[in-house]
């Protein structure tokens, strides 16, 4: 028995990670390190206006004070700050007219992750802004978007053509001093998304980035901010994957959300950057800010996150209830296998009257991983009538991962309601040999059970991206059960 | 059909069966009885292929295929069925699905067309009303929260949705109470056809009431014993055990 399980564990590393390619191309990319100067180009490159640089150095000189946060149940080795290229953008001419202008190169790379940036091989209704490294490289159906006043750009962009909107909101809900990811991020981020949803309209297509690194030695920090104002409503994906290489690289990414008055926000990662090979060599370490505010009544904010990546995620997408009866929810399926180590989980803050959250929290722990759920819900004072569920659950596949749940409970008004309920479970041999008695393979069986264990937080994804993670759920355990 | 030769099997070195042989022809129906521990439930699951148990020695051919040179899956997929004591409850994974991929598995193996959604349904429903199982049992995860006839009604059910050639239904009429037992035995012998055969696992007659068996076994300490026709069901129920304990003991 035992050794049945480690030879079905041991075939997890047959499991290869299939974006482990690199595209060759011509990139601008600047020397290593980190310093005034650094920020100063990186802000020239990008043709900012004055306030965007003066930020940025606010920023930096903040985050030379800051030291590492170590509270997360991760294990990390030191990370040698001036050893990370902070800059490399692919090289192709500044303004695009049509598709054709973009590299070949750079369109056969979106082509072979799935995503076209040729909008007549649209995905079914999705609009993409592809970025690669430091850079915005394309985004698809601009113009229809802009038809109905629905701004969709780079960030790059949209700081040159939007500074009025960017001054507003840029740092309003992640602030440059917010931890010592996000300051990092606001000294040196180059490129992501920016949203903007007029009053009253409902946006017509899923809206989505795919974020994808290529050069080596580089880190990727990119800036994503979307705001839908009042009555507005936004459906948004974000994908993203990385090569296959021995070193780890750095991805420190803020992403900030605005709802105003009965505004509603939808934001869906499937988040699969390299993992490292499975003695845990190289890999992603993924630390990100995100964070939305439901600013004004009514507003609605849903994160819903699937996460296979990263060989050590630190990440808690979380929601400020400002306004009265706004609500909020976090979906979440974070899988490790093989060394993966995953911190992540959400915090609610309800400061409004009548405010709800939810939270539902899926880990699957497979191989020598660690997968923890770290989560605060916190209810102030005024928040009267605050209302919030937890549910927590793990799902352990093999005997040497683990499973931890650190949930944090803060409130100081006495009506709030506020549940928390958690289950751990394991893959049985019976249900597998139950699955196999009836013609199914092993395989196939982990397969249904993940999908089935998870199912509640596939559900809330966009169709054809639901198909997508289904697979990538399979895909990231296979064998990985005895 | 069926040709299981002196077939030892053993768990954690200890031996559970100590030579079988069992002959099973098409379209026949077997009892295999016997007291508690004679290792009933270890020959259902050597013969789908549990690997808890170590086969020693033995042979066992369906069809004339060494089953236990084959995977668990395969054996499925060639039309092994076995109707489990105690079903396993997988949650969150619906009936709908589990059989779907099930069926499309076994079809796969036998060079069939896949089946389309509502093609699929549509046998499911055919398969409900053959077995009388409620239409809501099909709509929840894999026999979760099912109490225990809802359970054992299921298995019924899975094997009329496998259509396998050789269902092994072990102590299927353990905890039924009178109604849900007629409801499996009048499953069993609707699946019942010239060209598959059931073998059935009981320690009590009260089921062979209702599934008239061709051939009964009785199997003592890892051995068959005894092998007669459907009159021995009733001598047993008489006599009870203890006679053949003192004449085979060890």
């Amino acid at each position: 028995m035992e050794n049945e399980q480690d030879k079905i564990i041991s075939e997890v590393t047959d499991n290869e990670y299939k974006y482990g390619f690199f595209t060759e191309i011509e990139s601008d990319t600047i020397a290593k390190g980190l310093s005034e100067e650094v920020v100063k180009i990186i802000s020239s490159r990008k043709n900012e206006p004055e306030f965007m640089l003066e930020w940025r150095l606010k920023a930096f000189e903040y985050w030379k004070k800051m030291k590492m946060p170590n509270w997360a149940h991760l294990t990390i080795p030191e990370i040698d700050y001036q050893d990370i290229i902070y800059y490399s953008a692919p090289k192709q001419n500044a303004e695009l007219a049509s598709i054709d202008e973009i590299d070949p190169e750079l369109k056969a790379t979106f082509d072979r992750l799935g995503i076209p940036l040729d909008e007549q091989k649209k995905l079914s209704g999705v609009a993409v802004d592809a970025v690669m490294d430091s850079a915005s490289i394309k985004t698809t159906f601009k113009e229809n978007l802009a038809d109905l006043g629905i701004i969709f750009c780079s960030m790059s962009e949209a700081v040159r053509e939007h500074p009025d909107l960017i001054k507003k909101y840029l740092g309003s809900v992640v602030p440059y001093t917010d931890n010592f990811f996000a300051t990092l991020n606001c000294a040196v981020f180059s490129d992501g998304s920016f949203v903007y949803i007029p009053k009253g309209v409902r946006c017509p297509m899923e809206l989505s980035t795919y974020f994808r690194i290529n050069a080596e030695n580089t880190g990727q920090f990119e800036r994503t901010l979307i705001i839908a104002d009042e009555g507005s409503y936004v459906s948004y994906l974000e994908g993203c994957t990385a090569p296959k290489r021995d070193k780890n690289q750095l991805h420190a990414a803020v992403v900030e959300l605005v709802a105003l008055k009965n505004a509603e926000i939808k934001y869906s990662t499937v988040q699969n950057w390299y993992p490292g090979d499975k003695n845990g060599k190289g890999g992603i370490y993924n630390f990100v800010t995100k964070r939305g505010i439901c600013k004004e009544d009514n507003a609605k904010i849903s994160w819903t996150q699937v996460e296979t990546g990263s060989a050590v995620t630190w990440k808690y997408p979380s929601c400020i209830l400002k306004g009265d009866n706004t609500s909020a929810e976090f979906y979440s399926v974070a899988v490790t296998n093989n060394y993966q180590q995953a911190d992540t989980g959400t915090k609610m803050m309800h400061i409004g009257k009548n405010t709800k959250s939810r939270i539902v929290s899926k880990g699957i722990s497979a191989g020598q991983s660690q997968n923890s759920y770290r989560g605060l819900v916190k209810v102030l004072k005024n928040a009267e009538n605050a209302r919030n569920f937890s549910q927590c659950d793990s799902l352990l596949l093999g005997n040497n991962c683990g499973a931890h749940t650190f949930p944090y409970i803060e409130v100081d008004n006495k009506e709030a309601i506020v549940e928390h309920e958690a289950t751990t479970s394991r893959i049985g041999e019976d249900q597998i040999f139950y699955c196999n008695q009836r013609g199914i393979s092993t395989e196939d069986a982990i397969g249904l059970i993940v999908n089935g264990y998870a199912r509640e937080v596939l559900n809330q994804l966009p169709m054809e991206f639901a198909v997508e993670a289904q697979k990538l759920l399979q895909i990231s355990l296979e064998g990985s059960v005895g | 059909m069926l040709s299981i030769k002196n077939l030892k099997a053993s768990i954690n070195g200890k031996p559970i069966l100590k030579g079988i042989n069992l002959e099973v022809k098409p379209g026949e129906v077997h009892a295999i009885m016997g007291p508690n521990g004679s290792g009933k439930s270890t020959l259902a699951s050597v013969l789908a292929g549990r690997e808890i148990f170590e086969v020693t020695s033995g042979e066992v051919l369906l069809e004339g295929k060494n089953l236990l040179e084959m995977s668990p899956e395969d054996r499925a997929r060639l039309g092994v069925f076995l109707g489990f004591q105690y079903p396993i409850e997988i949650p969150g994974v619906s009936m709908v699905n589990f059989m779907k991929t099930a069926v499309n598995e076994i079809r796969k193996y036998r060079g069939l067309p896949l089946l389309s959604s509502s093609d699929f349904l549509k046998l499911m429903r055919e398969k409900k009303e053959l077995v009388e199982i409620d239409s809501q049992l099909t709509n929840r995860s894999v026999n979760e929260g099912f109490s225990g006839g809802e359970k054992k009604k299921n298995e019924i059910f899975q094997m009329a949705m496998l259509e396998p050639k050789l269902a092994i239904l072990d102590e299927t009429d353990s905890g039924l109470d009178i109604d849900a037992l007629r409801i499996v035995a009048n499953g069993v012998n609707k699946l019942k056809r010239p060209d598959n055969a059931t073998i059935v696992i009981t320690h009590y007659q009260r089921l062979l009431d209702y599934i008239v068996p061709d051939v009964i076994h009785v199997l003592y300490n890892g051995q068959i014993v005894k092998t007669a026709g459907k009159e021995l069901a009733l001598e047993l129920e008489e006599k009870g055990y203890d006679w053949i304990k003192k004449e085979y003991a060890v």
